[in-house]
């Protein structure tokens, strides 16, 4: 049962959570705790799939998912970085909202399918030379071109943010925005930059689950992955390079429950279901109780920064 | 041309008012503007929606019925919030209630009808709370982040439901189909004045959540705990006690929402028994202020949308997402409109002040 493929198929279903994760550690590298993923990941998968349904273009699908996930990070920004609303509140409505969109545009693309040519855009890429190693080859280099962009994304920002002087200078605003503030950092547009950005990067997570993983329509595809990955976020202690790790743990704790049907395991399939659920709750409490600097939350995250309110 | 933000010294209640009222009406006229893009009436619809939820004796009862638990469901929420303590579990809650009330119907329907709804009120309360208690001693005992444990645990909730309504609890009557037997009539809530007695119970339970918040102790130290931490700490305040309590009544209340939503709506245990009310009592407990009397208000208007809205899907076709939509909408503006109660924005422009000046 546990087999190649099974890993293979791990990857997959991790990918569009790495995505959702690294979109999310970026929001909160600036201070804003943004728990409309899910809304946001639903945003991104309904307009990728309805531009790619009536465009027939994968890239632009993937275009518009990454500006509507944008969208909705957006309408967060500007209430909690303008309006300095409180920030949990903000983020439920984005999901609420989110969900409501997602459902309206999507009631007639219920069960749609995109076409084979469509499709053939994430078909399996093997990597030459990386794509030989025994095991590891097909496991993680033989993947549609989706997965492979979800390993440069997360390294990109891990070198954004561990080695850039901006990535600094964000940094600095998630922990300390007065400090930031009188080093003359322009906190509002890095705040809003960051936030739009991590919202592209949940609304191309959604796309992958509509466009590639599904790739049918069908109502609330998204099934609470958007908020696996805000738990994802703090597993991987705010770090891009253990968000790959993470992400494709919970990939196999998502399809596990599938896998294991008309094996010789006899636990009923609605049990293994809650296992992503479960491990979640699990892994957060493990993390909580070994804590350590390294793996903090940034200072001033969820905290609205007012200059004259010091 | 500048603009300066400055707070404001705390304002009166009517400015407040207005302000809210103010910003419900921007939540519709950009719904409206929504709908024109639909190419419906805005006017039209809105009228629709009140018709279709307040139009007759029958659609005030549908609507009532919606009201109850979400009224309820704010309650429970709105203590939790008060302490800053993000329980958005409460889908799950409810579930758990369901199920332990549902448990006593199913097997226990021999014992007279007034005790097993005793019992079922006090097992839905029950399996509410130990939902809830679970996310509490997490956050207290090592700092746990509840907003996604209560998140979670909704899902396993779920998930054990639609076992059960699979699995051992499958009514054999039923010709193969995955549901649960229906109640037997001495675990259903009787009717009063043509609405199931839940409303009697949530009109008790905002009063007495109305004094618990405002005029015990207890009440008290949650919402100083809600303000500051330390200032808790400093007070003398039992941090742990304080977060379970109010985390057994939060879960406890939304699991009494359970047990009616069993008894006397379903009159059986379905996956499906919440409606959604977990996620919109979160929207209507943060409108109410967190204040019972003005959550009161607001799941009653609410419930008068959620319905409007069910109604004007079968008259113009509109998809019931777009009640979803328009609470998200109103959600947004009033969340928004909060600046302006608490900050002056100041435009710096030479060319203004200097007409200002003239005039006077």
């Amino acid at each position: 049962m546990i087999t190649i493929a099974f890993f293979k198929a791990a990857i997959i279903a991790g990918t569009p959570l790495l995505f959702a994760t690294l979109g999310e550690i970026i929001t909160e590298k600036s201070g804003h705790l943004n728990l409309g993923v899910e809304g946001m990941m639903l945003m991104g998968a309904i307009i990728g799939f309805q531009v790619g349904y009536s465009t027939n273009s994968p890239l632009l699908a993937l275009l518009f998912a990454a500006i509507a996930g944008a969208f909705g990070a957006l309408i967060y920004a500007f209430l909690t970085v303008s309006l300095r609303a409180n920030q949990v509140v903000s983020g439920l409505a984005l999901t609420i909202f989110g969900t409501g969109f997602a459902g309206f545009v999507g009631k007639s693309l219920v069960g749609m399918k995109m076409t084979d040519e469509f499709n053939y855009f994430f078909r399996d890429l093997k990597i030459p030379g990386l794509g030989d190693i025994p095991y590891l080859g097909e496991i993680l280099f033989n993947h549609d071109i989706f997965v492979y962009l979800g390993y440069v994304t997360a390294i990109i920002l891990g070198l954004y943010l561990y080695n850039t002087g901006k990535g600094l200078n964000l940094r600095a605003i998630g922990e300390n925005p007065a400090a930031a503030d009188a080093a003359s950092i322009p906190i509002t547009k890095y705040k809003y930059l960051h936030i739009l950005l991590g919202g592209a990067l949940c609304g191309l997570g959604g796309a992958y689950l509509s466009l590639a993983y599904v790739p049918v329509w069908q109502e609330n595809i998204t099934a609470g992955r958007g908020w696996i990955a805000v738990a994802l976020v703090i597993f991987a202690g705010w770090n891009p390079y253990k968000a790959i790790i993470g992400a494709f743990l919970f990939g196999g704790l998502d399809i596990i429950g599938f896998r294991l049907q008309g094996t010789a395991i006899a636990i009923s399939q609605y049990v293994f279901d809650m296992a992503p659920y479960v491990a979640t709750i699990v892994i957060l409490v493990i993390v909580s109780f070994r804590k350590s600097k390294k793996n903090a939350p940034p200072k001033a995250l969820s905290e609205p920064y007012f200059r004259e309110e010091r | 041309m500048q603009f300066r933000i400055v707070k404001k010294a705390e304002i009166g209640k009517k400015k407040r008012a207005l302000i809210f009222l103010g910003s419900i009406f921007a939540a519709l006229f950009v719904s409206g503007l929504f709908l024109a893009f639909l190419k419906l009436n805005p006017f039209q619809v809105y009228i629709a929606m009140l018709q279709g939820s307040l139009g007759s004796a029958y659609r005030i009862e549908q609507t009532i019925i919606y009201a109850i638990p979400l009224l309820i469901t704010s309650l429970g929420v709105a203590i939790a919030f008060k302490m800053k303590f993000w329980n958005i579990g409460a889908e799950g809650q409810i579930l758990m209630g369901a199920f332990l009330a549902s448990y006593f119907a199913l097997n226990y329907s021999h014992l007279p009808r007034p005790l097993l709804l005793l019992i079922m009120f006090l097992a839905g309360f029950v399996g509410g709370a130990l939902w809830g208690i679970i996310p509490a001693l997490f956050k207290t005992k090592w700092g746990t982040n509840e907003t996604i444990i209560t998140l979670m645990m909704n899902y396993v909730a779920l998930k054990w439901v639609v076992y059960l309504q699979y699995g051992p609890w499958k009514d054999p009557n039923a010709s193969g189909f995955p549901r649960i037997a229906n109640f037997a009539e001495s675990a259903v809530l009787p009717e009063l004045m043509g609405v199931h007695v839940g409303w009697i119970i949530a009109v008790l339970l905002t009063i007495l959540v109305y004094f618990f918040l405002n005029k015990s102790k207890k009440g008290f130290e949650i919402a100083v705990l809600g303000e500051s931490v330390n200032t808790a700490r400093y007070a003398g305040v039992n941090i742990f006690s304080t977060v379970v309590l109010a985390m057994v009544l939060s879960g406890g209340i939304c699991g009494i929402v359970g047990f009616i939503e069993a008894s006397a709506v379903e009159q059986t245990l379905t996956k499906d028994i919440t409606g959604g009310v977990g996620f919109t009592a979160i929207i209507t407990a943060w409108l109410g202020a967190l204040k019972p009397q003005w959550i009161v208000l607001a799941s009653t208007l609410f419930a008068i949308l959620i319905q409007g809205s069910s109604y004007i899907q079968s008259a113009f076709g509109v998809s019931t997402y777009s009640a979803q939509l328009l609470e998200a909408i109103v959600l947004f503006f009033v969340l928004g409109s909060d600046f302006f109660t608490r900050y002056k924005l100041i435009i710096d422009c030479p060319i203004l002040s200097r007409i200002k000046e003239s005039g006077k």
